[in-house]
């Protein structure tokens, strides 16, 4: 081949530099959002130290709340964030996946478009609005319902407790409106991606529509599950709606009627109010360990929803051979 | 009864349960809005948007340092993030089959998960526990940290949907890879990034929990950034956990203003959503 032009070389040379530098440059910002995150950890660490070191694992045991006397045992608050966003889930699941299957199988497709913008709606009302209305509206009404409920159901330790009104039925309720419209998307996308040849196959063996959809339900098992983390994900975290309708009582209670607090909540209620280092100390290690399980909770659930995409994907060729294979 | 009528019977049932799903769904969207829609109309006019907070019992009062307030840390949100999220975004997507751009994707998608209060809280750790100060700009902080995951992600899914051919041109012209992004590649996609943008404040604007420590709040009028601020967003949950009446009703005002300015940008981003779809189908 011909040699080199020098001065060919010299300008690709430069073009080299340039592109790496376009990559470095742009790699900075990306480094950024890793950066943030590792940051998070770190900072939220170093300001828990002074309760870290001082209860270790005890402040996850301790029952007892009481900033006055300087106790702090965070078991309340962990207790409350678990229980709300699973009763949230046990409501709201049945829904989000009955949501899902009704605009990706069921609906007729002038419709679809307008359903999606009113979940999508859902999604979009801030926490505080939800909050207000749970106050004024929701609360008011649920005082009602336990109220209305017969004595013999309120024996129950359950039901047990005043008919307050604010408490964890109040929040578990506001909760599942609001992680409904999360799922709902998530599992709405996987049921997309199941090949339109599992249904066919159903309905052409016989399938009634449940059968053909279930068949298709079981097809998508996996991205279904980490659509119903991701909404998990979403009520552990979620803070002001549940604060304002949750009672803020750091207690630990099976009741659905008795006020209960969140780690969430008692962040929002409390952290202006801390006046010395170990209340604050305190507060600060309820937000590392929130941080923590939304992280592990939210990193499995995108997992599940990665692995059934990739499996689509590598799936793809085999179901698209077969009837190559049939017409030869 | 036969073991086909059982069948067809349940799957009817089932079909059943999936429109009444929808409609359970629907049902507290219709409560929300109408009461938020109802209750607010009463109580806004324009002395809302003009006149400060009075004390409990003067009736008038306003909402007006608030609405500034937003619109601050708001915008120095924007002003942190939209570089920010836009660059890592152009990263993740120009190479996107590199390792490092799927460990950025993770960590973008992390951010966006990880709860508001615990935002609050490291923001409240950097920028005003070595101030002693709450201020706006640790609020603009917080909400820009919310905002870059959002930028990032709908810039990087954007860029993609670009063809391919379009770069490969310039790329041949002779220009650098900046080049080509900068002039060719990104102006084609900016309609889709503003929409991230613009979704990306629709969500914000909404925030309370990581102002809560940060911004604070503020009684009176302030400009200056290293000051505490009122915001439409606290100052509705202080109000709606107070005990007046007057100030419940002024709660829902700001719940409608909160509404509506959410509903306009979510608005403002599907049009341009369309605006591109249209010009890709082109």
């Amino acid at each position: 081949m011909t040699a080199p032009v020098p001065g060919r070389k010299k300008a690709s040379r430069g073009l080299v530099a340039t592109d790496l530098g376009f990559r470095l440059g742009t790699g900075l910002f990306a480094t950024m959002l890793v950066a943030l995150v590792v940051a998070i950890g770190f900072e939220l660490s170093r300001q828990s130290m002074l309760t870290i070191e001082k209860f270790g694992l005890n402040f996850w045991r301790t029952e007892v709340w009481d900033p006055v006397a300087g106790q702090f045992g965070a078991l309340p608050f962990i207790w409350g964030t678990l229980y709300s966003s699973i009763l949230a889930l046990i409501i709201s699941t049945p829904i989000a996946l009955g949501i899902a299957v009704f605009i990706s199988e069921l609906c007729p497709d002038w419709l679809k478009q307008p359903l999606v913008f009113l979940t999508e709606l859902l999604a979009a009302i801030p926490s505080i609005v939800y909050g207000l209305w749970g106050i004024f509206v929701l609360v008011p009404a649920v005082r009602a319902f336990e109220s209305s409920l017969p004595a013999v159901l309120r024996q129950l330790p359950l039901f047990s407790g005043p008919p307050v009104g604010v408490g964890m039925l109040s929040a578990a309720l506001i909760l599942a409106v609001m992680v409904v419209p999360f799922s709902s998307s998530v599992a709405r996308e996987v049921l997309k991606s199941v090949p339109g040849a599992q249904r066919e196959g159903a309905y052409a063996l016989g399938a009634t529509r449940f059968e053909a959809i279930r068949a298709a339900l079981f097809y998508a098992r996996t991205g279904i599950v980490g659509a119903v983390m991701l909404g998990f994900g979403r009520a552990l975290g979620e803070t002001m709606a549940v604060t304002m309708v949750i009672g803020s009582t750091p207690k630990v209670s099976l009741s659905l009627f008795a006020p209960q607090d969140t780690m969430a909540g008692v962040l929002a209620s409390q952290f202006t109010e801390a006046d010395t280092e170990l209340y604050l100390s305190a507060l600060v290690e309820i937000g590392l360990v929130l941080f923590i399980i939304t992280l592990i909770v939210n990193s499995m659930s995108r997992l599940l929803i990665w692995s059934m995409a990739r499996s689509e994907r590598s799936s793809t060729p085999v179901v698209a051979a077969e009837p190559v294979e049939v017409t030869a | 009864m036969s073991r086909t009528s059982r069948r067809k019977l349940l799957s009817a049932v089932f079909v059943g349960f999936c429109a009444l799903s929808v409609l359970i769904a629907l049902v507290p969207l219709a409560f929300v809005l109408f009461f938020v829609v109802s209750e607010g109309i009463q109580s806004l006019n324009v002395d809302f948007f003009r006149n400060m907070p009075k004390p409990v019992g003067e009736s008038g009062g306003g909402m007006a340092n608030a609405i500034v307030g937003t619109l601050m840390v708001t915008g120095l949100g924007s002003l942190f993030a939209v570089p920010i999220g836009i660059l890592s975004g152009v990263y993740m997507s120009e190479y996107a089959g590199t390792r490092f751009a799927a460990v950025a994707r993770f960590a973008a998608d992390t951010l966006n998960g990880v709860p508001s209060i615990v935002i609050g809280v490291f923001a409240y750790g950097i920028a005003v526990l070595p101030f002693k100060q709450f201020s706006a700009l640790a609020g603009g902080l917080a909400l820009g940290i919310m905002m870059i995951p959002i930028i990032a992600r709908t810039t990087e899914e954007l860029l993609l949907l670009v063809p391919g051919t379009m770069r490969e041109g310039a790329l041949a012209l002779g220009a650098t890879r900046a080049r080509a992004v900068f002039s060719v590649v990104l102006p084609s996609a900016l309609p889709g990034i503003i929409t991230g943008v613009v979704l990306a404040l629709a969500r914000i604007a909404g925030e309370t929990a990581p102002l809560l420590f940060t911004a604070f709040s503020n009684r009176f009028f302030t400009t200056k950034l290293n000051q505490p601020v009122a915001t439409l967003t606290v100052m509705v949950y202080t109000y709606a956990i107070s005990p007046y009446k007057d100030w419940h009703r002024q709660a829902w005002a700001g719940a409608l203003v909160l509404i509506f300015i959410v509903l306009v940008c979510s608005l403002l981003a599907r049009f341009a959503t369309r605006r591109l779809e249209g010009m890709q189908a082109r």
